[in-house]
């Protein structure tokens, strides 16, 4: 067995948590009350390549493997969790759609602009009827000679309102449904019948946005369905691929705030003095520091042998990748709980950031796949195997 | 322009030191190595001069193997090739040694211009820069916070007690850089840089491979020994003017535990 991280993503991580420290972490607070990233950040993003990541070297990204994505994410996610979530639909659901079925074309037309930043990519999936059932979607997509006309409305769009590019799923036959009648579509934002809807206001993350999507007479050129015709009716299998995918990655940015947590608590429990001597000599304090240590440590090798095994075997993974979404962000919740309870009435304070990312984390366990979801995953596949 | 970069590697000035067992080095087995940051503002500082005037960037360093990160570092930054020295005969050299093994290897990239830091922040000797330019018999601009090059001459300004002084000299010469973080803004080393410093060529060479015997660099050689090591005294813990005083009296207390314990004022 060999745990060694390799040097250039060693290097990497480096590089991000320089970027984290020096460019992120001064301006977080004030992200957090502007609700915006400052366009120069976004800049400074471009130029490190934080965009691509994860997309072929052959089509302008870095080629890094599942590995080498979550460790970016895991030093990425040491700050205000928005920063993550502007590069994450690029790199994750926006882009993999084509990354893993889109055609020769599709992949030289659209990727280069997705991994270099210019172009913002989404992932629309969600409607307000179809959540956690995500077959039961309505969009429908209809061909008319050389086009497709989509109708409909999606909801929850991460990076909704500024993408240039959605990868967009919907209904073309409403007999199949998820078995071959679900297709994935490349849309534009200049495509005809496009709009953004209402913006959501949210418990956290703020920072980054989610977006009403929707498409009225919505006119999509016949060649960009994700992987050409021949993959009509198979969009909901691409669906869930990309979402395998972006399982492990949610699980590297869970262990990187729940480590910023364990950090920021355990300097805070040196420091604050309580009965005359500082908090970390109270064993109540010092035994919360160890769960969430250890859960970390736990967690933290989950990722890093399910993103393995994906990456030397390209095997998608599937129990492995739901349990890393199901305990990663179930522990940083758990640690965020804790974070709070160690800064006491601190902790509940705008101006202290754990009460932040208390309510950042919130959300991932419910968004790319609810807990209850992966459960669902996981005992069908431990089922599997008892057939 | 054919520019050198002499680089060392340093611990993270937020590293916890501790000192050895023998009383004259630190534990390092803990400590995360980071490139000495002065050397880092000589980086950018010729990365500078590159897109300028073109030519190459060569990162030449002394130490262990662990170094090789921080040569890539440079490279993933922009430089264009790197060569480290790691010789086991360097291990007690002192900084005359270094600078004869930094010399030879200068002399064999026969380069423009030399940049480093004027100082490295792990033991703060000032010396390698101006022994290198002594050893090349070439001038020395120290405290660099800026640099103009035009290809035959180097100009550089230093600060002096608050003001500034401008020197100039003609090529080649080497130039120690002054300044901060903000003054030199180094560029991070970007992610796709990393994957195309993994290409670049990174020589890895012993004293034999430059000519050099170990008898006039190793440490027979050495004219200066480290005796010990000791750490600074503990910071005593803050004291609070005592709670039951009003504010005139918290005043009268600060200023006389100012004036006869502190003796500040
Ligand atoms: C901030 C944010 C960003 C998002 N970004 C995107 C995006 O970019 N693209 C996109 O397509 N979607 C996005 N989503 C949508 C997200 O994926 C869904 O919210 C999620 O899948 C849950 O769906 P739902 O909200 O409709 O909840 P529901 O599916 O209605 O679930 C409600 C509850 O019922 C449970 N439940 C449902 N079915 C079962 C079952 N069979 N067994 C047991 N329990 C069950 C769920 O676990 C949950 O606890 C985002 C959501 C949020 C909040
Ligand atoms: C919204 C809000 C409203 C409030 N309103 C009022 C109010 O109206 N009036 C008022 O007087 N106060 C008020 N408070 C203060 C509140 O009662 C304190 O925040 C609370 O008592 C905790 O104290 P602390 O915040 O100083 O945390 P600390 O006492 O510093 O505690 C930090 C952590 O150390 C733990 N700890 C401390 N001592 C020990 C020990 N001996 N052994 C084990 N663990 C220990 C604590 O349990 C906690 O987990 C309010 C606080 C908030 C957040």
């Amino acid at each position: 067995m060999d745990f060694n991280i390799p040097e250039n993503l060693k290097m990497m991580a480096n590089t991000i948590r320089k970027f984290v420290e020096r460019d992120l972490e001064p301006i977080s607070q004030q992200v957090e009350e502007d609700d915006r990233i400052p366009e120069e950040i976004v800049q400074k993003m471009k130029e490190l390549g934080l965009f691509g990541i994860s997309i072929p070297e052959e089509y302008g990204g870095l080629g890094l493997g599942v590995l080498g994505e979550c460790i970016a994410y895991e030093e990425l996610s040491k700050t205000n969790l928005c920063f993550r979530t502007r590069v994450a639909t690029n790199n994750g659901i926006g882009s993999q759609g084509i990354v893993i079925d889109g055609t020769e074309e599709q992949k030289r037309k659209y990727l280069p602009k997705i991994a270099s930043g210019e172009w913002t990519a989404c992932f629309a999936l969600t409607e307000p009827d179809a959540g956690s059932d995500a077959a039961a979607i309505r969009t429908r997509a209809e061909l008319k000679g050389d086009h497709w006309v989509i109708n409909g409305r999606k909801h929850f769009i991460t990076n909704g309102d500024i993408a240039d590019v959605a990868t967009v799923f919907a209904v073309t036959d409403p007999e199949k449904r998820a078995r071959g009648g679900i297709t994935a579509f490349i849309v534009e934002r200049t495509f005809p019948g496009y709009h953004v809807g209402k913006i959501e206001k949210k418990m956290g993350l703020r920072g980054s946005h989610t977006a009403e999507l929707v498409f009225e007479d919505c006119i999509v050129p016949r060649e960009n369905v994700i992987g050409g015709d021949a993959m009509i009716g198979q969009g909901f299998k691409t669906a869930m691929k990309v979402l395998d995918k972006g399982r492990l990655t949610m699980g590297a940015s869970a262990v990187g705030a729940a480590q910023k947590l364990l950090e920021l608590s355990a300097r805070y429990a040196k420091q604050r003095v309580q009965f005359g001597r500082p908090i970390a000599e109270f064993q109540a304090i010092r035994f919360m520091l160890a769960d969430m240590a250890t859960q970390i440590y736990a967690a933290r090798n989950m990722v890093y042998h399910a993103a393995w095994l994906r990456d030397t075997t390209g095997a998608p993974v599937t129990k492995e990748a739901a349990m890393v979404k199901l305990f990663c962000t179930e522990m940083v919740n758990r640690v965020a709980d804790m974070a709070v309870q160690i800064h006491g009435g601190m902790g509940y304070m705008k101006e202290c950031p754990v009460e932040r990312f208390y309510r950042d984390v919130r959300l991932m366990r419910i968004y790319e796949g609810t807990s209850e979801i992966q459960k669902l995953v996981i005992s069908r596949e431990v089922l599997k195997a008892f057939e | 322009m054919n520019i050198v970069v002499l680089l060392k590697q340093t611990p993270d000035t937020e590293s916890v030191i501790r000192i050895a067992g023998d009383g004259r080095s630190i534990e390092t087995q803990d400590i995360k190595w980071i490139i000495n940051p002065y050397d880092e503002f000589a980086v950018e500082a010729a990365l500078r001069l590159k897109e300028q005037h073109g030519g190459t960037v060569t990162i030449v360093s002394w130490g262990p193997q662990r170094v090789v990160e921080s040569i890539r570092t440079a490279l993933a930054m922009g430089a264009d090739k790197g060569m480290l020295i790691d010789d086991e005969a360097l291990e007690e050299s002192d900084s005359l040694g270094i600078a004869k093994v930094l010399a030879a290897a200068v002399q064999e990239l026969n380069p423009d211009i030399v940049l480093c830091g004027h100082r490295a922040v792990d033991y703060d000797h000032n010396q390698r820069g101006p022994m290198v330019a002594e050893l090349l018999g070439w001038p020395h601009l120290p405290l660099a916070v800026s640099l103009e090059c035009d290809g035959t001459t180097v100009k550089i300004e230093r600060p002096v007690e608050g003001g500034k002084m401008v020197v100039e000299s003609s090529l080649p010469a080497v130039v120690t850089m002054g300044g901060s973080h903000a003054v030199w803004n180094p560029r991070y080393a970007s992610l796709p840089g990393i994957m195309k410093a993994r290409k670049k060529p990174l020589d890895v060479k012993k004293l034999a491979d430059l000519g050099l015997n170990p008898e006039e660099c190793g440490s027979g050689a050495a004219k200066i020994r480290l005796v010990s090591l000791e750490m600074p005294p503990e910071r005593k813990p803050g004291r609070i003017i005592n709670g039951d005083l009003d504010t005139e009296g918290k005043a009268k207390e600060l200023v006389r535990a100012l004036r006869e314990e502190a003796k500040v004022i």
